[in-house]
């Protein structure tokens, strides 16, 4: 009973989701719209558990005084101190002066650093990459180079890279692109009939 | 000299004089103009509404209304109004507008009763188009209608669709039965799960933890579901090698099946006591501070394998390369094209597109799982074929085979 009826749900829903794709019907509209909030409203009270769960992990490491434990604080501290900043009585709403502070001031410049490291991965990532060591591994260098001389800042820097770059990218680029597309579009339709008929049922766990 | 002098003040101010009367004459002519030009302006003739055609294939409450006008007073028109009634003689709204030159629009109504743009389908819509010209003037339109919409049983333009659908349950039915009947179902072996066990070992053997990050994708996702799977059979390795997992999430809903199913694979293995909450834990829903968090947990504890499965965005070469930074094997795979590259140049594995959704068939070798396989390889068959032919039947001019094949959303 345990398992039949989350799998019985999972037919259901799953079928009704295969029915409204080919009928365009109001109803149907009206109810894959319902659940899709239903998803937002489970989503907002899973967050709780969310920060239950970071609270409880960073909670458990200061405690113990385990290896690092001092992030932990620093973990916790900038969790309260913006959930307390958005909800300070008299202060209205997330406008307010020291929770924007804290986001734009903080918060988006961090990630914004962090997104930034990516440049260089990216370097040491090439690196590594374009070593001509085999003939496959040369001709991936060659193609790299040709892509980036097409788009380097200055430009193209002739008509025959230009022509050779869009080239690489409409034909064997987009041909090898296109073939992969294809294989996850039927993965993912036999990983839903799978989950749809309890074939695959490890997101359930394994009681 | 002095009669010289004379005769260019003579001649001066005759040509002063002639200059003079041709000017006046001018301004004379020009305010005759004027008079002429003040005429009564002729109004633009009126819009004629020739059809309002229901759209097909939706839910109704679209209609596209078309009209005519002369082509010699487009310049002349600024814009067309369009109202809608459910009566000729009822009240008019105003729907919107088209530039002048376009003779037709689109009316998209509401299908709620108390919206102002209520469209109900099936009763009959009464329609006007007022022209109004660069002077101002307006001119309405006859009333036009009845027209009707109406919404669809049946996506038609889906059929394609349907037909695929269709044939693939059939395939994947047909080899599930094979497979439960024992049939021997051959798959290509994949180098990145026949890994899998020996990354765990590695680990083991080093007495390091193993970090499984499922991504940024949400519960829904396809790839996260495919993760799921294989971190089912990961932790159940890790359970019975008694070693370190470490799973931080980036979404609670994904983090609350996680926990669930690592704690069931704990369970299989004999070891539910080795199973805590703690080892599934939530980071945050930020992509960078989550990147940051999971670069911090391995420059910290130093895995010696991690796992990225699932969904990925730019996060994917950031979190590959401090992972290839701290010497750990490294096993990737997602449904993300444009992260495959970063994968492959970083991680010592990768499970490209759909061979993250095959996963679970190869690591658990249940019948039933590699005949879904088997029907997915079929369908790639018939996709190679179907592509052959499409682009010989293009190439040769036979437009009804791609016409047949063509979907329209």
């Amino acid at each position: 009973m345990k398992r039949r009826v989350p799998l019985a749900m999972v037919f259901i829903v799953s079928l009704f989701m295969v029915i409204q794709y080919f009928v365009p019907l109001d109803s149907l509209a009206w109810m894959y719209q319902y659940l899709l909030d239903w998803t937002i409203i489970i989503g907002v009270f899973a967050l709780l558990l969310g920060i239950w769960s970071l609270w409880h992990v960073s909670y458990g490491k200061i405690k113990q005084r385990a290896e690092n434990w001092q992030y932990s604080i620093v973990t916790l501290a900038g969790l309260f101190i913006m959930i307390i900043s958005g909800f300070i009585p008299g202060w209205g709403n997330l406008n307010n002066y020291v929770y924007e502070h804290l986001f734009y001031y903080v918060l988006v410049p961090i990630q914004a650093t962090m997104f930034s490291l990516l440049a260089f991965f990216i370097s040491s990532a090439a690196f590594r990459a374009f070593r001509a060591r085999s003939i496959l591994a040369s001709l991936l260098l060659f193609a790299g180079l040709v892509i980036m001389l097409r788009f380097v800042p200055m430009g193209p820097v002739s008509t025959v890279v230009a022509d050779l770059a869009g080239w690489i990218l409409r034909v064997p680029n987009m041909a090898a692109k296109r073939a992969i597309i294809i294989g996850i579009g039927l993965g993912a339709m036999a990983t839903a009939f799978k989950i749809m008929f309890g074939i695959e049922r490890s997101y359930l766990g394994r009681d | 000299m002095k009669d010289r002098l004379k005769l260019v003040v003579f001649l001066t101010v005759i040509a002063f004089i002639i200059q003079a009367t041709v000017a006046f004459a001018q301004s004379e002519g020009e305010t005759a103009d004027s008079v002429i030009s003040e005429q009564p302006v002729t109004p633009p003739p009126k819009p004629v509404i020739v059809s309002g055609e229901d759209i097909p294939n939706d839910n109704g409450h679209k209609l596209k209304l078309n009209w005519e006008y002369p082509a010699e007073w487009n310049d002349s028109i600024v814009r067309f109004e369009i109202y809608r009634a459910d009566s000729p003689d009822g009240d008019f709204r105003r729907l919107g507008e088209a530039a002048g030159g376009i003779f037709s629009y689109l009316d998209i109504g509401s299908k709620k009763k108390d919206d102002p743009n209520y469209m109900p389908n099936d009763q009959n819509l009464y329609y006007r188009v007022d022209a109004v010209s660069k002077s101002g003037v307006t001119v309405q339109s006859e009333i036009g209608g009845p027209f009707q919409t109406s919404g669809q049983w049946f996506h038609k333009g889906k059929v394609p669709v349907l037909i695929g659908v269709v044939l693939f349950a059939i395939f994947t039915i047909y080899f599930i039965r094979s497979a439960r009947k024992g049939k021997d179902l051959y798959i290509r072996p994949l180098a990145g799960i026949e890994a899998v066990d020996e990354a765990i070992g590695r680990a083991t053997e080093m007495g390091k933890p193993i970090l499984y990050v499922l991504g940024i994708g949400g519960a829904s996702d396809i790839a996260t579901i495919a993760s799921f799977t294989i971190l089912g059979r990961v932790a159940k390795k890790v359970a019975e090698y008694q070693t370190a997992l470490t799973v931080p999430c980036y979404d609670p809903i994904v983090m609350s099946v996680a926990q669930d199913v690592v704690r069931s694979a704990y369970l299989e293995a004999g070891r539910p006591d080795q199973y805590s909450d703690d080892l599934v834990f939530f980071v945050t829903n930020a992509q960078f501070a989550y990147v940051a968090g999971i670069n911090g947990i391995m420059v910290r504890d130093l895995p010696a394998t991690n796992f990225y499965l699932g969904y990925f965005a730019a996060e994917s070469l950031i979190l590959a390369e401090t992972g290839n930074s701290i010497g750990a094997i490294q096993i990737a795979g997602t449904d993300q094209i444009t992260q495959i590259p970063f994968f492959v140049v970083a991680c010592d594995y990768t499970l490209i597109g759909e061979e993250l959704y095959a996963a679970s068939a190869y690591l658990g070798r249940d019948p039933l799982l590699l005949g879904a396989l088997k029907a997915e390889d079929w369908g790639k068959a018939i996709a190679m074929v179907l592509i052959i032919v499409g682009v010989l039947a293009t190439a040769f001019g036979w437009d009804a085979f791609r016409e047949f094949l063509r979907v329209n959303l």
